[in-house]
């Protein structure tokens, strides 16, 4: 078993994109902090504890986990102020421990926010800690094959070759162009080095995923510093200059928007198809050009001077008018609904106004004129829905009984919308998109692409030549085969021929 | 409707090709296990047929929309990208014994979709009438499946280290077949490099659509939190590889419990919890 797992684990190192470095790089495979041969002995042992405590991937991968575990918790427990419904689903003690924790704003918490931070500073310090030997990679590559470096190569291939070492240097310098890549050649201790690589800057990649996340970071906390969200409704024909945001700020657009018309579209189904409010942008009173009128649906909001209006939710707002009379009509008394209101009847019940129409001919052929659903809540505690109409009393005085045989009659009335747009200002929004674009940039070239090295020395009548690949061995194979393949064929010993 | 037939004819396949894969299992019979190959690229065919077939057939009904907007659908597709990416691997390892452990999860969401939810083409709603739907549906899904590829990958692995497979006295029985552990090792880590970055892509695109329909990018909402959980479940994984004591049956482990909470992220945020992504998918 320990032996199984042994081999799995120097296979699998392999790999990695970043611990397949050679020990000439000062790095040490399987440590989870390389030991890098600059390290000042100087340092405290104390501080350097710290700094390996924050430097381990140990402590990544514990941060990874825990985020992970915990934030199930507020997925769990419904964020934001507790509804009625929900608490009287949990015990005062655990309502108790739940707020004294946080958790009902877990994800703005002061401990999931130092678990955040401590990831950020984790991820800084893992990668400032392994750049710069990165960098001494990539910028002073090792041109030579030398025993030290020809001791870590796994692939080393040895060909015999005729002639001076002059002369194959050309033509090894030849292949590995045409192969590979272009060799920087080495004159050292009586033969030719040459070294040839290909992207070593894709080594960065992880680096700047890591970066990425910070930047990302940094765009969410300038947003919300600098930025900020609300909701406002708007009735139709009026305008709104200013929101509430969040915090309970009222905040100035520094324009005003005003709310020409709200209507719904409906599927023949009747399912909703769209939502739209048609805006106008005002400043100073005036409609700003280009912003006169424009149609705002769900999907498409509307951005002025940095703050976005997005379709929302909308209503209905207006006033209808009703009589009540005694059943022949005598003695009428007016009485006044708002969309959605309610009102008291004379004997004390209740009554709310759920629907109405100018036109009732589409719902009920062979009737006509205005007509409204109301609701009335009868003093045994049952609820009755009937309908009211303005130009039938005779169907109005079916309902007596459930207005305490009074009559109540429609006289119409206007239906108005509203528009809910949510508004909001986030000035950090760009900053957060610039750190995906640089993560997924990252994580495509951290994954795909692969620091490939090859070494080649030329002495007289033998060359030896052997490499590494940070990715992909198994590609990297295939490109060493071929690459020794045409070698042996092209360098071959006159006599062979 | 054609697409429906052609569906069942899919569900079929991926049940005749999980039984050959069983009886490559069992038996070690090669020509299973080619059977099982074969029937469920099949199977991806018609199912390719089947969504085309549904998409036109939304356009008809004159709601063209692409077949991606309700809980049928996309446990229909995560189907389709399942065997994908199980076709992708398939051809590149050629270990057909990696198809007993992966195409029963095709089978299972097909199943489950036309046996237990309802097929009907419904028109879009408001809230998802955008492009980003299809960006952010693929994204998620192709990397739901290499997900659900590296968990069989995985599973396999645990089978077979716990067995002793790599000693050459323990070669009987089904172990037989399988590819040797640093292989399924290797699979399992090239299936998350597959899914890892696919799922960022489905967070940023998600993000960016939710920015878009909602101005705000993140709110986190139930389904964001769950799929940053998966997120983090396998940046652990990929950060495993980087310490001694997480590789092997740990990371094989991880790998487990990253799919398990992707698919608590598709299906259970969804049927267990509220929020503002109740579109059934």
């Amino acid at each position: 078993m320990v032996a199984r797992m042994a081999c799995a684990v120097r296979w699998s190192a392999d790999d990695l994109p970043v611990e397949n470095l050679t020990y000439a790089e000062g790095w040490h495979r399987h440590d989870d902090i390389p030991r890098s041969n600059n390290v000042t002995t100087k340092e405290s042992s104390g501080l350097r504890s710290i700094r390996e405590f924050f430097c381990s991937i140990k402590l990544a991968m514990f941060l990874l986990i825990t985020l992970a575990a915990i934030s199930i918790i507020g997925t769990v427990i419904p964020q934001g102020p507790p509804s009625q419904e929900y608490l009287q689903t949990i015990n005062q003690n655990k309502l108790q421990l739940y707020q004294a924790l946080g958790l009902f704003d877990m994800y703005h918490s002061w401990w999931f926010i130092a678990l955040l931070s401590l990831l950020s500073v984790n991820l800084a310090a893992c990668s400032t800690r392994r750049l710069p030997g990165i960098w001494r990679t990539i910028s002073r590559p090792m041109t030579v094959l030398d025993q030290g470096l020809e001791s870590t190569l796994t692939n080393l291939t040895r060909i015999e070759a005729s002639g001076d070492a002059a002369a194959l240097r050309t033509r090894v310098a030849g292949i590995l162009k045409d192969e590979f890549a272009d060799p920087i050649i080495t004159e050292e201790g009586g033969a030719f080095h040459l070294f040839a690589q290909k992207s070593p800057w894709s080594r960065l990649a992880v680096y700047a995923v890591h970066l990425s996340i910070l930047v990302i970071f940094a765009g969410a906390i300038i947003g919300s510093l600098f930025g900020y969200k609300g909701f406002v409704n708007i009735p139709e024909g009026e305008s709104v200059d200013k929101v509430t945001s969040r915090s309970g700020k009222e905040i100035p657009f520094g324009f005003a928007l005003r709310c020409e018309k709200f209507s719904v579209a409906y599927y023949p189904g009747g399912s909703p198809k769209e939502f739209k409010s048609i805006l106008t942008l005002l400043e100073n009173g005036k409609p700003v050009a280009g912003y006169d009128r424009v149609p705002v649906i769900v999907n498409d909001p509307l951005s002025y001077k940095g703050v976005t209006f997005y379709q929302s939710s909308y209503g209905k707002l207006g006033s209808h008018e009703f009589t009540l009379s005694e059943p022949d009509g005598s003695n009428p008394q007016p009485l006044t609904i708002q969309s959605g209101g309610s009102a008291r009847l004379p004997d004390g019940s209740g009554i709310c106004l759920q629907e109405t129409t100018q036109d009732i001919s589409g719902e009920e052929p062979g009737l006509s004129g205005p007509a409204a659903m109301v609701e009335v809540h009868l003093a045994g505690g049952e609820n009755k829905s009937f309908i009211v109409y303005a130009d039938n009393p005779a169907r109005n005085r079916l309902s007596v009984d459930y207005t305490g045989g009074k009559l109540l009659q429609y006289k119409g009335g206007e239906d108005s919308m509203y528009t809910g747009l949510q508004v909001a200002r986030d000035p950090g929004v760009w900053i957060v998109w610039l750190g995906c674009a640089l993560m997924v940039a990252g994580i495509y070239v951290a994954f795909l692409m692969s620091h490939r090295r090859i070494w080649v020395r030329v002495e007289n009548g033998v060359v030896t030549i052997g490499g590494n690949a940070n990715k992909n061995q198994g590609g990297f194979q295939l490109l060493m085969e071929r690459l020794v393949t045409k070698l042996k064929l092209k360098l071959a010993p006159e006599d062979d021929k | 409707m054609t697409s429906s037939l052609l569906f069942n004819l899919t569900t079929i396949a991926y049940l005749v090709s999980t039984l050959c894969f069983f009886v490559h299992l069992a038996s070690r019979n090669a020509r299973a296990g080619a059977a099982g190959s074969y029937t469920a690229y099949a199977g991806l065919l018609v199912q390719t047929a089947a969504i085309i077939f549904r998409w036109k057939e939304s356009y008809d009904l004159g709601m063209g929309h692409a077949p991606l907007s309700n809980l049928y659908e996309s446990v229909v597709f995560f189907a389709w990208t399942i065997i994908v990416i199980f076709a992708f691997v398939d051809l590149k390892f050629r270990y057909r014994i990696i198809g007993a452990f992966v195409v029963p999860f095709a089978l299972l969401g097909m199943a489950w979709a036309q046996l237990e939810l309802s097929n009907k083409i419904e028109p879009l709603v408001p809230a998802l009438q955008s492009n980003w739907l299809l960006y952010h549906v693929v994204t998620c899904f192709l990397g739901y499946a290499a997900f659900a590829v590296a968990c069989g990958v995985s599973i396999m692995y645990l089978i077979a280290t716990r067995a002793g497979h790599d000693k050459k006295t323990n070669k009987g029985g089904m172990l037989a077949m399988f590819p040797p552990t640093r292989l399924l090792d290797d699979i399992n880590y090239k299936a998350i490099m597959i899914g890892f970055p696919l799922l960022t892509l489905g967070i940023i695109t998600g993000a960016a659509w939710a920015n878009y329909a909602w101005g705000t990018y993140w709110s986190w909402d139930p389904k964001e939190t769950w799929s940053l959980i998966v997120w983090f479940v396998y940046a652990a994984f990929l950060h495993a590889r980087m310490t001694r004591g997480w590789v092997g049956r740990r990371a094989a482990w991880l790998s487990i419990t990253g799919f398990a909470s992707t698919i608590f992220c598709y299906l259970g945020v969804n049927l267990l919890l509220s929020g503002l992504h109740s579109y059934g998918g």
